[in-house]
């Protein structure tokens, strides 16, 4: 009996070490000797961050300025205009889609209250758009990670996996998500053929323009914004916007949330 | 055992029934596989990304690691085995040489009854818009 157990024991323990040997084997196999595999890589000029940011100088806006930069991203990603002339006013305000927009002082800013503010600021145009905060709860909202934070920081949607389930709308405090009620197709005046349009059912947002990025271009907003804005990695202490920061007293929606949003106003 | 005739007569029926489609497509004519016509650009590269054979059979993998790996990788060249360059585009990339939507794409799609997402939101074909 003794003899059998010992035995048996000794078979177990070699067959044990045995399948160990499997996935040390597998690896050996998958590595090597088939010649050069297929394999994929970033652009040359990409631009890479570890924290991408905004810093809006709100001195500097004014509505024709506004109105352009809008523009100039809602054409770059084929934003549709669902506007009240096309489906009634009631329609528009809840269909419409928005990456970037323009809003009122006390909108933007719910937190910062004051019954005696300068009149200046408070008439200012405020551009508006997606924070890609640090600790974004869109994407803890996601169910099937449709939408997550990038090692560079911004926070993207990755449309094939939307299943316009709308969580992360409810979860964000910035209103910075819209969704497809209706085929967008028919309300892009001018589509931009080297970029997707959207399918009823998803929800879009802005993106950094990480099309744009990875390519080595500035956001669309950037570009349009005359130097309105200034966008670089809130991370590195020597970036341009770094130094915009050092330099402006500069104020973020909603900070008490503790979203840590990374689009900063020059108030 | 008085029903046995009905019996033996119903599994004939129901297997004859089973197996109707093989018969079907041993004695019927059949649908011949369509041809795919490939524009003069896409002649004149003689090879895909891939060889043909793996993108007759995967290029719906291709295309969907393709996606996965821009939008979430960041990473948008691809190197084939030959070390040639691409970038991991559809429209930019895939439909440059296939510019002919409707002899390429659909004539192969519409015979495996298959219809494919991509065009709900990527531009079919630039040129053909153009």
């Amino acid at each position: 009996m003794e003899d059998s157990r010992r035995q048996f024991l000794k078979i177990a323990g070699v067959a044990a070490l045995g399948m160990g040997t499997v996935p040390v084997v597998k690896a050996v196999a998958a590595s090597g000797g088939h010649g050069p595999q297929p394999h994929t890589r970033k652009g040359d000029d990409a631009l890479s961050a570890t924290q991408w940011g905004l810093v809006i100088d709100t001195t500097k806006m004014n509505h024709e300025l506004v109105e352009h930069i809008v523009e100039a991203c809602h054409k770059t990603h084929n934003v549709p205009a669902i506007t009240a002339d096309k489906v009634g006013e009631k329609t528009a305000i809840a269909h419409e889609i928005k990456w970037i927009w323009e809003t009122h002082y006390h909108h933007a800013f719910t937190d910062k209250h004051s019954n005696y503010m300068s009149e200046d600021v408070e008439e200012r145009p405020f551009l508006v758009l997606c924070n890609h905060c640090e600790e974004p709860p869109c994407t803890q909202a996601c169910p099937t990670e449709a939408t997550f934070k990038r090692p560079d920081g911004i926070v993207i949607m990755d449309f094939h996996r939307c299943i316009g389930c709308r969580f992360c709308m409810a979860a964000c405090p910035y209103g910075s998500r819209s969704f497809n009620f209706r085929d967008p197709r028919p309300f892009i005046e001018e589509t931009n053929l080297a970029f997707p349009t959207r399918s009823k059912g998803v929800v879009e947002k802005c993106n950094f323009c990480a099309e744009r990025l990875a390519v080595g271009q500035a956001p669309a907003c950037v570009e349009a914004s005359e130097g309105a804005i200034v966008f670089g990695d809130l991370e590195d202490p020597n970036s341009e916007i770094r130094e915009v920061l050092r330099e402006h007293y500069t104020i973020r929606r909603k900070v008490t949330l503790g979203t840590g949003p990374a689009v900063y106003y020059i108030i | 055992m008085n029903d046995k005739g009905k019996i033996i007569a119903g599994i004939i029926i129901f297997f004859a029934m089973v197996t109707s489609p093989f018969w079907y497509n041993m004695f019927m004519e059949k649908t011949p596989p369509p041809k795919v016509v490939l524009t003069a650009k896409a002649q004149a590269a003689e090879k895909c990304v891939r060889d043909t054979k793996y993108m007759k059979a995967n290029h719906m993998q291709l295309l969907d690691e393709w996606r996965d790996t821009v939008v979430r990788k960041a990473e948008r060249i691809y190197v084939n085995a030959e070390g040639k360059e691409f970038t991991m585009s559809l429209t930019k990339t895939c439909l440059d040489c296939h510019s002919n939507y409707t002899e390429f794409c659909e004539r192969c799609h519409q015979y495996a009854s298959i219809e494919p997402h991509c065009w709900d939101c990527h531009i079919n074909n630039p040129k053909e818009n153009n």
